[in-house]
């Protein structure tokens, strides 16, 4: 009896001749929460599409709850999906919709709930992601960025599912915010249970929610490892990550 | 050769279009028939393309009625057959004109607006979005839709049909001189069923048509603002030219067969 919630096996993954994923390999435990960071454009969205089933990776495995995502029926992969909550980069949000219909979509179109109980659950989202009910009315065109990025995590953890995939929770916030959220989402893993991975740039953010850190370097998983392990990692592309300097092995093409 | 080279990337081009909407269009009457149903999008589309393509749809379809009234008198009175005139609107219209130009004026109107909703959807990730959210985008978005046109535009047709009918009195009785009752009788003596129905009929395919097209350019646009602007120019210049091309099969499968 394993306890991997997720497990993705030598995941491959190329636009045309560009190869974004080669190879990459990451387990989450249960109830645990996973970090992944790496340089702009190496593929941690991608990654998070492929569990999805939304990109279909050219090789390599992807278990969910022990069942092979990759190359599963559309039937069974809206059973799987419906285990699973996604806040997407730009937030993705419905714009024929009201914020809380949003919010609300995947509790009434997914599990079927009445509107009154479902608009209910919406509104409380809305104000653990420290918006106002007011906003709840409001169109998604007339939100700025930073709030259409709440709104879009208020919809992620609204069926309260037990996988959630945050991509870059915080970006776009101020920092007293991007705490809030940050104890939201760990509040996610600890209250709920929920297993939970986590896209981000932002170092603070990381130490503060991760259980565990992944990152990704040219398609690879080049470490892994327990969070309090993250300053003495002894590798130097996590070494010139986690300090942001421009000199170090990973190189940015100018 | 920059020339050849060309040809051959337009025809590998075609090909994997055509080959790509083939699938669409599989996956689309696969769901047709599957629950869950989105009964209320069904409705909300029947009301955007029924409704409110009801004025472009009456207005060309009265001076196409009127129009026909003034060339075929010009022409048919130098045989003295003015009395055919209202024999040559009604058939005219009902066969022909009104499902065309209703097809081509919604081809316009909805099939450019279905492409650039779902294609900005698309750029956007909200397709991605409803997938996530365990919602099928084809069934939610794509089959209401489909169904919606491919019902609304035999009842737009209709009343096009009735309005064309009007035009064409108008113009015989206060244009041409034509006794009122006499205009009608000779209308209604001529009128029969198929010419109403095969006009239907087409209007039906042609809204099917309109949708999938509409849809397909959109689902699979990408690039931004100026693909999805792409998709809504293709969708409504590829499904105009499919009209045409099937009001002419279906034209002679009804009538030559
Ligand atoms: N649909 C697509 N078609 C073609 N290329 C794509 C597509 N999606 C992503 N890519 C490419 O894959 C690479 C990885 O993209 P991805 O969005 O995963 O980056 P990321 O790691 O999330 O970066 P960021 O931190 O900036 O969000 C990019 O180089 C991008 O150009
Ligand atoms: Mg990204």
């Amino acid at each position: 009896m394993t306890n991997l919630k997720l497990e993705l096996t030598n995941v491959s993954k190329a636009f045309g001749p560009k190869v974004v994923l080669d190879g990459f390999s990451m387990k989450v435990e249960k109830g645990k929460s996973m970090v992944i960071i790496g340089g702009s454009g190496t593929g941690k969205s991608v990654t998070l599409k492929c569990i999805q089933g939304l990109l279909v990776p050219e090789s390599g495995s992807i278990k969910v709850d022990g069942e092979e995502v990759v190359g599963m029926k559309e039937k069974d992969l809206e059973r799987v999906n419906s285990k699973a909550g996604m806040l997407f980069q730009g937030a993705a949000l419905f714009d024929s919709m009201k914020v809380w219909e949003n919010i609300a979509f995947g509790l009434i179109q997914g599990r079927k709930m009445n509107k009154n109980q479902a608009k209910e659950i919406a509104y409380d989202k809305l104000k653990k992601v420290g918006l106002t009910s007011d906003v709840g009315e409001m169109y998604p065109a007339d939100l700025s960025g930073g709030m259409k990025k709440r709104v879009g995590l208020a919809r992620a953890i609204a069926t309260s599912p037990e996988l959630i995939f945050f991509d870059e929770p915080t970006t776009g916030l101020d920092p007293i915010m991007a705490d809030v959220i940050n104890d939201l989402i760990v509040s996610c893993v600890k209250d709920l249970g929920a297993t939970a991975v986590t896209i981000t740039h932002d170092m603070v953010s990381a130490r503060k929610i991760a259980d565990e850190i992944t990152m990704l370097y040219k398609g690879k998983n080049i470490w892994c490892g327990d969070v309090k392990d993250i300053d003495n990692s002894n590798n130097p592309y996590v070494e010139q990550f986690i300090s942001g300097k421009s000199e170090g092995p990973i190189k940015v093409e100018i | 050769m920059n020339f050849l080279s060309n040809i051959g990337k337009m025809t590998v081009k075609f090909i994997k279009n055509a080959g790509e909407l083939a699938l669409f269009a599989y996956s689309v009457i696969t769901h047709l028939f599957r629950p869950p149903f989105f009964f209320k999008n069904i409705f909300t589309q029947m009301i955007e393309i029924g409704f409110y393509s009801l004025p472009v749809v009456g207005l060309t379809t009265l001076f196409s009625g009127m129009v026909m009234a003034l060339q075929t008198y010009s022409g048919f009175s130098r045989l003295s057959a003015e009395s055919a005139i209202p024999m040559v609107v009604l058939i005219a219209l009902t066969r022909e004109l009104a499902p065309v130009m209703a097809g081509l004026m919604v081809a316009g109107r909805v099939g450019a607006s279905f492409a650039a909703e779902i294609g900005t959807m698309k750029v956007t990730e909200q397709i991605d979005a409803l997938s996530s959210l365990s919602t099928n985008p084809i069934k939610y978005l794509v089959v209401p839709r489909i169904i919606a046109a491919t019902l609304m535009l035999p009842f737009l047709v209709f009343i096009g049909d009735v309005i064309g009918i009007q035009g064409g009195y108008l113009i015989g009785v206060h244009k041409l001189g034509f006794n009122s009752a006499t205009y009608i009788k000779n209308t209604w003596d001529v009128m029969e069923s198929f010419d109403i129905v095969s006009g239907l009929i087409k209007a039906a395919v042609f809204g099917f048509i309109i949708a999938m097209l509409g849809c397909y350019n959109g689902y699979y646009s990408d690039g931004g603002a100026q693909g999805v602007g792409k998709a809504t120019t293709n969708a409504v210049v590829s499904s105009s030219i499919l009209i045409l091309i099937f009001n002419y099969i279906l034209t002679e499968l009804f009538f030559m067969a």
